[in-house]
Order: structure tokens, then C-alpha cells, then sequence
């Protein structure tokens, strides 16, 4: 187990990447703590499963430097980082019997056959395959074939970390909360420095303590669920976290008082000058219809999902959802939407802005 | 589920059976009439023994030298030509452009038609002008293969490996190319060495079509006339005779029909029998793999 350091990490696939939009993975600066659980979320082709193959050691970084417990290993060979990997699709030997598939890497290692046996049994228990460890893994499913690999990934005890890249996408719905469960419990008990990439939001944010949302080579936010769901530093985060997404309506601020299609509307706290794009970003759950507060709006459609109702909404022209519990009514004379203030973030450029005064009056311009 | 009987029906196979008639069975049948009969200045005499041709070949101990020495062919060629394949493939880039001009490159000699390469060779090896033999008899090493068994041996072996081992090679390499990258990853992680990868990785994902090229190499060689014909012409002696070799001997050369035609029904019937030993090995294969 180990703190992994990434220091000034970038990576371009291209040999000689001219402008930042070259780089797959822009410039990072972050430290895993040593045994905690990490979700790194973002959307298809933002450098997640980049990043996760440059910790491991099967990509080297154009530029920078990955420290294990302080010690350099940026350009030392997967084998010497004492890693384990799972991956989206797959990978099983095939000719190997379950038993030898999930034995091979504590044998690469030269492990004693008893301790061998000992932690295969174990392993075999824990992903539900102790009846067919003497089966050819040949033949099996996708799902099954997926539980060999994690549990190759999970059979050594002494790894420096576990990462995981989208491991459970072929796996069936019910399957996958109990290997989630069980990858939680994992950690739990070993402590494991954990690394889970997914573009799943519920798989991150119910696996990590922390997540790191990657948008476009870049990493937008690291934070606790809860962060991720308050204060978005990102309209992305609002956008990809959340269902629906965060409502993001151009705007324009002014002090404490923000004007959208020149409609005022007053925030909680005061802001300084803003230059270009400037947005308000509110959750559809602190968005609230009303018949008299707020401001106008049409109301187009009407689902309900069971647990509560989404209400799809024009709002000058912008399309933007609100929910409204199961028991809330919604009528037809309900043509206002009210802002909770306390959960408006401003954005200036796609990146939120922290409040310059902090007042707790809504008022007085 | 009922049917509806048409009788009809019937016509709509018999151009299939017309073509196969045409194509193979009544040529076929030709063959399996001369070798029940004797032929004699183009009239045909019926044997008292139908079957003498068959028993006679199978006491002649030419035939069986024949064969001998096929098998030896077959299976020299095939030791050689699939580990030596697989080895190239194993070391050719996997992408780019000298991936496509190593491929370019090994295709060539597949080009290349069989008198050709009998001539080829035939030529290369002669002590008084080919490049090979003019060289290895001025360094001082006693080469000659119209002469020397052994010399005649290595020559048709070492011909056919470079005509052939391009086609393992090529086969090979597009059962490599066929690997996710991911197997390998997670070799990495799992710190299995070269061999392991080769072993538990590469190996078995290539078997499908090493088994094709073991097929074809096997089929092709054990069928083989041109190429050894035009070099040594089954000698020295009968040294390099293989079994089609042999058979147009008797055939043409002595217009021997009814054993030759005799011949050629058990050489079918072998090679079909191969064949089929191979294709019930690549289906159960196949269906492991499932």
C-alpha cells in the first residue's frame, strides 16, 4: 500500500503535441491518499482509463513524474509497481483451469503453493466460484470470465494499489451492486489504495469516499459525493452528476443580483466583475414551481418517475428541469420557478465563482 | 410440423448434380475404371483379380519407399516451417510501415509459381554457375545435389521452407494481430514472463489458425511434384522420388494405367483421411472454445 503522488503529469499520444488540445491527459497535480477508495467519473474518452494505465505503468507520461511513497517510478515497468488492474472487458487464460487463472499471479511471484491454495480458496468464496475453480475458464460467460479477473486483480494482499478500469460494464445489473458491495468490503478490511474508473455516477459515488470528475483531459473536481452535489466547481460536474443534470442558464451578475434576459433575480451572495461566459448553475431538487414566487416559466412535460416527478420547463428560452416531490402538486396555474438562493453558484467560463462577500440578507441591492 | 411433399422438388438439385457429376465423379469414375482393368494398345482387358492392382501396390516396395520418404518430406517441412513461422510472426512490427513492408516482403515467394521455384533453385544450387552451389563448393564444403542424397534432401527442404514459411508467418501474424491489447496489459500486471505470455496468451489464441496453416502446409506438401521434380527430378537415384513423383513415373513414363490409376485412388484416399483426422481435431477445437 502506498500514497501515490502525480507530480506536473501530462500525457499527449502524439510525439510532438503542439497546444494543450494535443494533450490527452492536461497537466496534474494530485496525491492519492494512501488506502482510500477513488471513483474517477467522467464521460468516454476524457483520459480517465489514460491516467489509470500511466499509474499502472503500461503508458509512460510525455511529461512529469508518478511517485510511490515518495519514491520515483515513473519509468519503472508495470511489474516493478507492484500493481493490480482490471479491466473493462475480460481477460481470462484461457487453457488455465478458474483455480490456475486466478493462482497466476501469486505463482508469477514465486508465492508458496500452500499460501497459493489458501488465498485461491478464498478469493473463489468471495466472488461466488468455488464450485468451478477446477473448470477450463474457457467457455465461460462474459460475467463469469469478468469475477476471474477482479479476482486476479484482488488475490494479492500486498499490492500498492487496486485499479480498476470499468470492470463491471459487462457484468448483469444485480451482479454488479453485489461485486460493488463487495469491492467496498475489500477495501474496508485490506485497505487497499483503490482507484475505480467508471462513467457510472451512482457505481462512483456509492464505491469511493472521494471521486474525481475528469472533463476532457482535465480533472474538474475532487470531492465527497456531497461536494460533487453542493458546489459543482464545474458546469460539467453539475451537468454529469445528477438526474437530471444541474439546470445551467445564462446569466448576467452583477453584485448580489443576477439578471437573465434582463429578469432580476436576487442571489445570496455578492460577486465581483465577471468576464466572459457567465452561467447560474441550480440542481433541479432546489428548483421549486410556484404560483406566485420566482420567475416565469412554461412547463412543457410532466414525468413521473416514481420517486418524484421531473418537470421539464422553458425558462427564457432555456430548457431546464425541476423537481418536485411525489406527493407535490402541479397545476396548470403554476407558471413560476423559485431559485433556492443558498444553492444558486454562479459560473464564470464553465468555473464556478467563489462569493467575494458573504451576506446572509437577500435584498438591498 | 407438417410438410408439404412436393416432388418437384427434386429438379432444383440436379444442377448441383450435374456440376458435381461433370466436375468430379465422373472423372473420377475413370480413374476407378482403369485401375479394375488392365489397358493394352488402347483396348481394355478385365483382370481376373479386380482388385490386383491394389494388392500388388500394396506389396510393391517401391510404393511403400515412396511414401516413406513423403512422410519425411511432410513432416521435416512442417517441424520446420510452423515454430520457424511462428517465430517470425512473433518478431514482425505490429503496426506501421515496415509492418506492411515485412508483410509485402514475405508475400512474395508466395507469388511465385511452383516451376518457377524448382527453376529457381534448380539453378541457384548447380556447383558451376548457381550463386549457392559456386559459393559452398569454393569455401570448401562438398555440395552437390544431383550427386549426394543428403544434398538433394537439404535442397527440396530448404526450398520449400522458403517458399512456404511465409504462408505460416502471414497466418500467424494475423492470429497475433487478433489479441486485445488488454491480454497483454494484464500479463504486465500479473508479471507473467515472455514465455508465459507466449504459452498461456499467444499460443492458445493462435491455435485456430496455426491449425489451418498445419492443414494446408501438411495437404500441399504431401502433394507435392513441381517444385522437386524440376530440381532433382526424384534423384539421385530414388533418393527424392515422393508419391506423386512416383505416380506420374508410372503413369506417363511407363503408361502403366491400372496401377497408376490404382496409385491414385489410395493417395486419395490418405490424404482425404488426413484431412479429415485434421478437421475432427479443429472442430473439437472449436467447440472447446465456445
Amino acid at each position: 500500500m502506498a500514497k501515490i503522488t502525480l507530480d506536473n503529469l501530462a500525457h499527449s499520444y502524439l510525439k510532438s503535441p503542439q497546444s494543450e488540445d494535443d494533450f490527452a491527459l492536461k497537466e496534474l497535480n494530485h496525491d492519492w491518499v494512501d488506502g482510500e477508495a477513488y471513483a474517477l467519473l467522467g464521460s468516454s474518452g476524457c483520459g480517465k482509463s489514460t491516467l489509470l494505465n500511466i499509474i499502472s505503468g503500461l503508458l509512460h507520461p510525455s511529461q512529469g513524474r508518478i511517485l510511490f511513497d515518495g519514491k520515483d517510478v515513473t519509468h519503472a515497468p508495470t511489474a516493478e509497481r507492484n500493481i493490480a488492474q482490471v479491466f473493462q472487458f475480460p481477460v481470462v487464460y484461457d487453457t488455465m483451469t478458474v483455480r490456475d487463472n486466478l493462482a497466476f499471479p501469486l505463482r508469477n511471484r514465486g508465492q508458496p503453493e500452500s499460501y497459493v491454495a489458501e488465498r485461491v480458496q478464498e478469493i473463489a468464496r468471495m466472488i461466488g466460484m468455488e464450485d468451478m475453480l477446477k473448470r477450463k475458464a474457457q467457455g465461460l460467460g462474459a460475467d463469469q470470465k469478468q469475477k476471474i479477473s477482479l479476482g486476479r486483480g484482488m488475490v494479492r494482499k500486498d499490492v500498492n494499489a487496486l485499479l480498476f478500469d470499468e470492470p463491471l460494464t459487462v457484468i448483469d445489473p444485480h451482479m454488479k451492486w453485489e461485486l460493488r458491495t463487495q469491492l467496498k468490503k475489500l477495501h474496508h478490511d485490506f485497505g487497499h489504495t483503490m482507484i475505480y474508473v467508471t462513467h457510472d455516477q451512482t457505481e462512483a459515488l456509492t464505491f469511493a469516499d472521494k471521486v474525481v470528475v475528469m472533463y476532457d483531459g482535465r480533472v474538474v473536481q475532487i470531492g465527497t459525493p456531497e461536494e460533487l452535489f453542493e458546489r459543482p466547481e464545474h458546469t460539467f460536474v453539475g451537468y454529469f452528476i445528477g438526474s437530471p443534470g444541474m439546470n445551467v442558464i445564462p446569466a448576467k451578475v452583477e453584485g448580489n443580483r443576477a439578471y437573465i434576459d434582463g429578469t432580476e433575480m436576487a442571489l445570496a451572495n455578492g460577486y465581483g466583475p465577471l468576464n466572459g461566459k457567465v452561467e447560474l448553475g441550480v440542481r433541479p431538487e432546489f428548483a421549486r414551481l410556484s404560483q406566485t414566487e420566482g420567475l416565469p416559466v412554461t412547463v412543457r412535460r410532466v414525468e413521473d418517475v416514481g420517486r418524484h416527478k421531473i418537470i421539464r420547463a422553458d425558462f427564457f428560452g432555456h430548457d431546464i428541469n425541476i423537481i418536485a416531490g411525489e406527493d407535490d402538486r402541479v397545476s396548470a396555474d403554476m407558471n413560476r420557478v423559485h431559485f433556492d438562493p443558498s444553492h444558486v453558484n454562479v459560473y464564470a467560463n464553465d468555473w464556478r465563482v467563489t462569493p467575494k462577500v458573504r451576506t446572509e440578507t437577500v435584498g438591498a441591492a | 410440423m407438417q410438410k408439404t411433399v412436393n416432388q418437384k422438388a427434386w429438379f432444383l438439385v440436379l444442377p448441383v448434380l450435374l456440376l458435381v457429376a461433370f466436375s468430379a465423379v465422373i472423372p473420377l469414375m475413370t480413374v476407378v475404371n482403369y485401375s479394375i482393368q488392365d489397358t493394352f494398345g488402347g483396348q481394355f482387358y478385365p483382370l481376373d483379380d479386380k482388385l490386383m492392382w491394389f494388392s500388388d501396390l500394396l506389396e510393391d516396395e517401391r510404393m511403400w519407399g515412396a511414401l516413406q520418404r513423403q512422410l519425411m518430406f511432410s513432416g521435416i517441412i512442417l517441424a520446420i516451417e510452423i515454430p520457424l513461422g511462428i517465430f517470425v510472426a512473433l518478431n514482425m512490427p505490429k503496426s506501421g510501415f515496415w509492418s506492411s513492408f515485412c508483410l509485402v516482403v514475405m508475400s512474395l515467394p508466395l507469388l511465385i509459381p511452383w516451376n518457377v521455384v524448382g527453376t529457381i533453385w534448380q539453378i541457384f544450387g548447380r556447383v558451376d554457375i548457381g550463386l549457392l552451389g559456386y559459393v559452398l563448393d569454393k569455401i570448401g564444403i562438398d555440395y552437390n545435389y544431383t550427386q549426394n542424397t543428403f544434398d538433394a534432401w537439404v535442397t527440396i527442404i530448404v526450398m520449400d521452407v522458403w517458399h512456404w514459411t511465409s504462408l505460416v508467418a502471414l497466418l500467424a501474424f494475423a492470429g497475433l494481430k487478433s489479441i486485445p491489447d488488454a491480454y497483454y496489459q494484464a500479463a504486465k500486471i500479473d508479471q507473467a514472463n515472455r514465455w508465459k505470455v507466449f504459452r498461456f496468451i499467444e499460443l492458445p489464441k493462435m491455435m485456430g489458425v496455426l491449425m489451418i496453416a498445419i492443414l494446408l502446409r501438411f495437404m500441399d506438401s504431401f502433394m507435392i511434384y513441381t517444385e522437386p521434380f524440376v530440381v532433382t527430378g526424384g534423384g539421385p537415384g530414388n533418393a527424392t522420388t515422393l508419391l506423386s513423383i512416383d505416380l506420374v513415373k508410372m503413369a506417363l513414363g511407363q503408361f502403366d494405367l491400372g496401377p497408376a490409376a490404382a496409385f491414385s485412388l489410395m493417395y486419395f484416399l490418405v490424404i482425404l483421411l488426413i484431412s479429415w483426422v485434421f478437421y475432427t481435431v479443429m472442430t473439437n477445437l472449436d467447440k472447446k472454445g465456445m
